[in-house]
């Protein structure tokens, strides 16, 4: 059933975020867990319930089981619509082909008839790799005030880190008239946050000429908003100046948990407009016992801690038994720290199994870096996994259970 | 098998009054996270049950907010899901609503339509005063295979002559066939088979038992249909051996929190595979341990906030604990604040509560200190 609406969203979760490794060898980075009982998907999503946006499509494409599950039918974001709701978008085949997603242009372009349902005059797209909390009805109203064609989202830099990004040029009015992606030298510190306000009907019109183009890379950031300066249309430069971190490496993925427990984050739960909603279990609260020792830490619910945790995430159901230490991690759900063994400076994705006396990388000033142990793998009683290795299934047949038949 | 539930949601208000003033026993907080109606709820809906009716009389705003349309116990049904049984009161009878009713049996007499249009086979009845995880699913396999006219859940307890004058119990035969009921009587003591205050019937039965008890005007359930049937009908026992307790009092509310910190109690309510306590999902965030922190032993939920030293406790979501504050053997209630310098002991904190800086507030396990919804201290 389809009701016109003034605006929908368009988001992005079809990327493999190939730098997160082990962490997304089985599902797509939206789906990664983040922050305790989050998913990286989930910050987008609740942005958009609570900016009153009420119709999104979701495009996914690589390992989209976990992704296409969590979201279901939208419920836990309010998104289990009549009219509108969350949507999954994947890749289709049509009458003359079929197309994976070839670029983040191309992959709305496929969905144009889905836009088109819902007649909205303004399309948002989005991309659902980010941390951040923003109000996109904000953002709309300043597309409409500015009567602007296309409107991008952007946040100051550091200059140094500008060349990792979309720089803009903008005048004093926000007016857009100078883009580069990823520069040299950049000549501005207005970094894009990949979040566009588009007028339908500009949107459809650039699509359809990229798509025509077969020297396009099919890619929003790289062809089609160049291609809108070069048409002289209205282009404005929206300013962001909250917590925004893409959690595209596994550094930036660590520091942006590790942000979660500064005393002045900027990342706030609090209060109606700010709550971030995610897809929970039937989960009990969470014990910490009488040995426990818990410092600058965040922990869920399910847990039972009887070790020593400090500086820590711990998300749903992350067993630390007696004797166990965990510092400076990331733990995800259903992880098992057996009795006396050491976690430090890594990040564990869900289910794994930590043998007692097992120690897992090295103090943080002294690693030489983060250590990854992939889901589902069960290291052996006293083992030792040196830091900063990446530990999957692959890596495990190979090394460790070779070792334990010599 | 087809079943459905009925729960009562107010037949225990008195047991505790100081937590009953706003709310009905179904909604009574529990457990960090919990109303005490989830317990009914999700025994019902791990059995396979997807309608339930809750039947409420009065005080049950509090209830309807935490039930909503029933989606967090996936009782968000097209057909079946949750049914709120309010009283039904018609304009000409100015009598109905100044009467408030006290038993079970008026509260079922209140919804004979709502037994009289389910077509399930067997109806499951159930109380809010008792947390128990059990496979209701088999109780009522037992009950066909006994060819039982009602089956009540029980577990063998000894009760004390103070506590048997608050409970149901039964003796039974080697064959679990009832053979005496007690209700709430004085001056007996011993090991008794205790109600959990569960029980299964057909439905037909009970619309049966309703009519008749209409139309002879009887007023109990357990004395008036119960003892006086023992002969001709079958009434059996099924012996639970799992966890439970029942909430008789503000000493045993107390008590039964705190039982949950014993690894045991929480293995036998929540650690049962495919059968999940469920409870109204808030979306709060994980709960922050600040460098001062200093918990131990303690059942926490999501949404606080902890800085100051936390022992023994029982502490619900969105509480806050200021540093240098120490609290311990308490429940603390949602969104409870506790100011900096603060010692608590033995205190029950209802929601909302505000409790300023350098406060001391002590009571003893057999009279916990209670701290009213919403009061500034």
């Amino acid at each position: 059933m389809f009701r016109k609406k003034e605006c929908i969203a368009m988001l992005l979760a079809g990327g493999q975020g190939s730098r997160l490794y082990a962490l997304t060898e089985k599902t797509a980075k939206p789906a990664v867990s983040f922050g305790g009982k989050y998913r990286i998907i989930d910050f987008t999503l609740s942005n958009c319930v609570n900016s009153g946006i009420d119709t999104v499509g979701v495009l996914t494409q690589y390992q989209p089981l976990v992704l296409n599950e969590y979201i279901g039918n939208g419920q836990p974001w309010d998104l289990d619509r009549t009219y509108g709701g969350v949507k999954i978008l994947p890749p289709y085949q049509g009458k003359k082909k079929a197309d994976w997603y070839s670029g983040t242009a191309n992959a709305i372009y496929q969905n144009m008839n889905f836009i088109d349902r819902y007649n909205p005059e303004f399309v948002l797209i989005l991309s659902g790799d980010h941390i951040y909390q923003m109000r996109y009805d904000t953002m709309l109203a300043f597309h409409k005030v500015m009567n602007a064609d296309c409107t991008i989202a952007v946040i100051n830099v550091p200059i140094k880190e500008a060349s990792r990004f979309g720089i803009m040029s903008a005048d004093e009015n926000g007016r857009i008239y100078k883009f580069s992606e990823k520069p040299k030298k950049p000549d501005s510190t207005l970094a894009s946050m990949g979040i566009y306000i588009f007028s339908k009907d500009k949107l459809a019109k650039y699509l359809e000429e990229d798509e025509k183009n077969p020297n396009s890379s099919k890619d929003f950031g790289k062809d089609v908003i160049p291609a809108m300066l070069a048409g002289g249309e209205r282009m404005f430069a929206y300013p962001f100046s909250g917590y925004w971190k893409d959690v595209g490496t596994i550094e930036s993925y660590w520091e942006a948990n590790m942000d979660l427990m500064k005393e002045n984050s900027l990342l706030k739960f609090e209060g109606k407009e700010r709550r971030v909603f995610s897809r929970t279990n039937a989960e009990p609260p969470q014990y910490i016992g009488k040995d426990a020792q818990i410092k600058d830490s965040i922990i869920t619910e399910g847990c039972e801690i009887n070790g020593t945790v400090e500086n820590s995430v711990l998300s749903e159901g992350v067993i630390v038994e007696e004797g166990a230490t965990v510092r400076d991690s990331v733990i995800m759900n259903g992880v098992t720290i057996k009795k006396n063994a050491k976690v430090e400076y890594t990040i564990i994705d869900s289910g794994v199994v930590i043998g007692s006396g097992a120690s897992i990388g090295a103090d943080k000033e002294n690693a030489k870096g983060i250590t990854v142990i992939g889901s589902g793998i069960a290291i052996d009683d006293g083992k030792v996994i040196a830091d900063g290795e990446m530990v999957n299934d692959a890596y495990y047949e190979e090394k460790l259970k070779g070792d334990m038949t010599v | 098998m087809s079943a459905f539930g009925l729960i009562f949601s107010n037949i225990h208000d008195n047991s505790i009054p100081e937590l009953t003033r706003r709310r009905t026993m179904a909604s009574v907080p529990f457990g960090c996270r919990y109303r005490l109606i989830d317990f009914a709820l999700s025994n019902m809906v791990n059995a396979g049950i997807s309608k339930v009716g809750v039947i409420v009389h009065n005080n049950y705003q509090s209830l309807l907010d935490h039930l909503g349309n029933g989606k967090d116990w996936d009782l968000a049904r097209r057909s079946g899901g949750i049914k709120i049984l309010p009283p039904f009161i018609t304009a000409y009878d100015s009598q109905a609503a100044s009467q408030l009713y006290t038993s079970k049996l008026q509260a079922l007499m209140g919804v004979m339509s709502f037994i009289e249009h389910s077509e399930e086979e067997y109806v499951v009845l159930s109380d809010c005063d008792c947390i128990c995880n059990i496979d209701i699913s088999d109780v009522i396999k037992k009950h066909e295979e006994s060819e039982a006219d009602i089956t009540f859940v029980t577990k063998k307890e000894y009760l004390s002559d103070f506590k048997a004058s608050s409970r149901t119990f039964f003796e039974s035969d080697e064959k679990g066939r009832i053979r005496q009921i007690y209700s709430k009587p004085k001056h007996i003591s011993g090991e008794f088979d205790v109600s959990l205050n569960i029980m299964v019937m057909k439905t037909k039965l009970l619309y049966l038992l309703l009519t008749d008890a209409m139309a002879r005007d009887l007023k109990s359930f357990d004395t008036d249909i119960v003892a006086k049937r023992l002969g001709e009908m079958e009434f059996y026992i099924y012996e639970f051996d799992g966890f439970y307790a029942a909430i008789g009092s503000m000493e045993e509310y107390f008590e039964c929190n705190m039982r949950l910190l014993e690894k045991d109690v929480r293995r036998a309510l929540f650690d049962i595979p495919e059968r999940s306590v469920y409870t109204k999902i808030k979306n709060s965030p994980p709960t922050l341990y600040s460098s001062d922190a200093c918990v131990k032993n303690s059942l926490i939920a999501d949404g606080c906030e902890i800085e100051g030293t936390v022992e023994n406790c029982i502490i619900f979501r969105g509480a806050k604990i200021n540093r240098n504050s120490v609290v311990r053997n308490c429940i603390i209630m949602q969104g409870t604040y506790i100011g900096k310098n603060v010692h608590l002991n033995c205190v029950i904190s209802d929601k909302n509560v505000l409790i300023k800086d350098d406060r001391e507030l002590s009571g003893h396990p057999s009279i916990p200190f209670y701290i009213n919804k919403g009061v500034t201290i």
